[in-house]
């Protein structure tokens, strides 16, 4: 009896597993982004600033042609946990832009960039960035590392917790630029449209951005689009999360505080409770005072 | 708060205070004496925590108001500037974004233990009635807090929610619209939003205080579900409660850290860091991870007015918990039956959960139709019956003949 109920309720796990496992399976129409290896990932992780410097070259040379990224300014360039330019290099950066002001007259004029500004856009408006773009504005860059994701799923989600895997965002941006190629037979591919296997629908507006040897490196890594990819895709995380290096180390400082705290606590609570917590010296009639924890 | 407190200040200075505001005598009464049954077990530590994460959410809150600019152009960039150009601002968001997340889990676990062992029986209703109102408010202050950060999330949530009320017939287009301060969400709703998730915290506050009034009124409830009958039922709150809430919370608060310094986005959306924009609409509007229950509950029903009176109904049930459970046994721990069918429940809320993160569509719609089910025949059906037909086992005669065993 107990056997066969045992049965119906595996057959019926059985075949909610199978039903939801094929689910599943239909939801998922684009392939995972491989898992690539950040310096920025884990506990410990920084930021490398030689990469973050090759992604601003490529995103300076390449990217901020359409692309905005206008809640970073020139000033972080030379903030600690970022690419680690000096506060000199930065304002030399800042001073090749034009930035749109007024004179003393009140009339509109355009002068040198500082470190105060942010990162001048690349159309005067959206209605301007769509329309030199075939209807769809190149969205800003500075949160872009955080808006991107693929979906995990069930049970991968819950490991991500322990695992600490948060970097979606880069692993789908470098994916993504590695993901052009022909349509397969029979997708119909819309104008103006580019097939990526890696972009929702696969149909992206974007153009391939980068090809190899496209951006010169001053520093011998290899002038691949696989390096440009994770490159660029560092440096906008960074530009997403410019807290990152001193979220993670005051985070390890909070840590050893609080496990040491809760320790403390911990040994407080057992003395404390000594007397209460023994049930059987109380039963046997002995003084739980004299006994040891 | 049980009868007169026998507390005399050894200084001066607070005995002229005491003499003319008893104060003293209230904390002292409240939580150095308070008798608290001796076998509480770490889920009752979650009441303490409840009350730290609402001191940090009001805290953070109000430092985050200072640099927050509730206006449609800005609030994006005013909670970007916080998280780059505010000192430690990136430790104030995580802490109150990740904190309404643990406030939440925190919440689950305390309602989770009441329902266990029957927290909410004679004479605790009122207790547990604040409790529900407490949530309630929690789930609007959140809801709110979220949509201020006016992401494309913040903003697809806020019109898919509100879009509820027109469901109601007759009046449903105009109470939207009355919400909505306008046609559409926008800066009247944004404006609102922030407004009253500013005030509700200190709803909520108030509504604690009574919590923990009548809490302090008929006493804690304990795993056997029988009163303390004498002292040696009983330890004094400080050192005893004190200490091991202390503990306790110490180990919560690493959890809460490791989220906020390692995983601070985690349980956020990615959508959320796009900016709000109407013109576009997110494949899957998905809400806050401690709303997704309710929602799979909603989308399980194919009407959307009866969604959204199961959906209501599904919270408004809990208060009349007290009435459904008509055993007289109040600790699952002595009702075999029950035990199975709460962690049953259990599991259905966290299957609903998952599957209000998911596509409605094929099997997710009938797997949440089954759990959606269960969800309301566990409080209209099975607590009722259970009551009448439960064979439950004999209760030990005191608190402390359940620890010490029967020769004590």
């Amino acid at each position: 009896m107990k056997i066969q109920r045992k049965i119906v309720a595996l057959a019926f796990a059985g075949y909610l597993g199978s039903t939801i496992a094929s689910a599943l399976a239909q939801e998922h129409d684009a392939p995972t982004p491989p898992r690539l290896r950040w310096s920025f990932s884990g506990p410990f992780g920084t930021y490398d600033q030689g990469q973050l410097q090759r992604g601003f070259k490529i995103y300076k040379e390449v990217c901020a042609s359409c692309h905005s990224i206008q809640m970073l300014a020139f000033r972080n360039l030379a903030d600690p946990g970022g690419p680690g330019f000096s506060e000199a290099q930065a304002a030399a950066v800042a001073a090749d832009y034009k930035i749109k002001d007024l004179d003393e007259k009140g009339e509109p004029t355009e002068r040198p960039g500082r470190l105060a500004d942010t990162f001048p856009p690349p159309f005067a408006n959206e209605l301007a960035a769509k329309a030199a773009n075939g209807g769809v504005a190149p969205p800003d860059m500075s949160t872009l590392a955080k808006a991107r994701t693929f979906e995990r799923g069930f049970p991968w989600f819950v490991f991500d917790t322990v695992t600490q895997y948060q970097e979606q965002g880069p692993d789908y941006i470098a994916a993504l630029l590695n993901g052009y190629e022909e349509p397969p037979k029979g997708f119909q591919l819309p104008q103006g449209g580019h097939y990526n296997k890696y972009f929702p629908g696969h149909n992206i507006a974007m153009p391939p951005p980068l090809q190899a040897g496209q951006v010169t490196y001053d520093d011998g890594a290899p002038q691949t689009l696989d390096q440009y990819s994770k490159d660029i895709a560092a440096f906008l995380m960074w530009a997403a999360e410019p807290h990152m290096v001193q979220r993670k180390r005051v985070g390890l400082q909070v840590m050893i505080f609080l496990i040491v705290l809760a320790g403390l606590m911990y040994f407080t609570k057992k003395k404390v409770w000594h007397e209460v917590e023994k049930p059987r010296e109380i039963g046997r009639g002995q003084d739980p005072r004299k006994t040891t924890v | 708060m049980s009868g007169h407190s026998t507390y005399k200040p050894q200084s001066k200075v607070l005995q002229w205070i005491e003499r003319r505001l008893p104060i003293g005598g209230l904390i002292h009464s409240s939580f150095v004496v308070y008798p608290v049954p001796r076998n509480l077990n770490y889920l009752w530590t979650f009441g303490g925590i409840l009350a730290f994460m609402l001191g940090v959410q009001i805290i953070t809150g109000i430092v985050l108001a200072m640099h927050y600019i509730p206006h449609v152009d800005f609030a994006f960039r005013s909670v970007e500037g916080i998280m780059r150009d505010v000192n430690y601002g990136w430790l104030l968001r995580y802490l109150h974004a990740n904190g309404a997340s643990m406030f939440f889990l925190a919440v689950y676990v305390h309602m989770f233990r009441g329902i266990y062992y029957g927290s909410y029986k004679e004479p605790r209703e009122v207790l547990w009635i604040l409790g529900v109102i407490i949530y309630l408010l929690m789930m609007a202050t959140g809801f709110m807090g979220y949509v201020l950060v006016w992401g494309q999330m913040s903003f697809w949530a806020a019109t898919v929610i509100t879009n509820l009320f027109s469901a109601i017939p007759g009046v449903g287009d105009a109470i939207v619209t009355w919400l909505w301060g306008g046609y559409a969400v926008g800066n009247p709703t944004l404006n609102r939003f922030y407004s009253l998730h500013y005030l509700l915290p200190f709803v909520i506050a108030g509504v604690v205080v009574l919590h923990i009034w009548a809490l302090h009124v008929v006493g804690q409830n304990n795993p056997t579900g029988i009163e303390p009958k004498s002292e040696k039922d009983t330890v004094a709150f400080t050192p005893y409660a004190t200490v091991k809430d202390g503990f306790f919370m110490a180990a919560f608060v690493i959890l809460y850290a490791w989220f906020v310094f390692y995983i601070p986005n985690f349980l956020g959306h990615a959508d959320n860091y796009i900016p709000a924009n109407p013109a576009v609409t997110p494949t899957h509007i998905v809400p806050e991870w401690y709303y997704l229950p309710f929602y799979a509950i909603l989308r399980a029903i194919p009407d959307k007015l009866m969604g959204v009176i199961a959906l209501g109904a599904s919270i408004v049930i809990l208060a009349f918990l007290p009435w459904l459970d008509t055993s007289k046994v109040r600790s699952a721990r002595y009702r075999p039956l029950f035990r199975q069918f709460f962690w049953l429940f259990v599991i259905v809320c966290v299957g609903l959960g998952w599957l209000g993160s998911k596509p409605p569509e094929g099997i997710y719609v009938i797997l949440a139709r089954i759990f959606t089910i269960y969800y309301f025949a566990f409080f209209l059906v099975i607590l009722p019956l259970l009551g009448i037909f439960e064979k439950t086992k004999p209760l030990p005669n005191s608190i402390s003949e359940s620890v010490l065993g029967a020769k004590a």
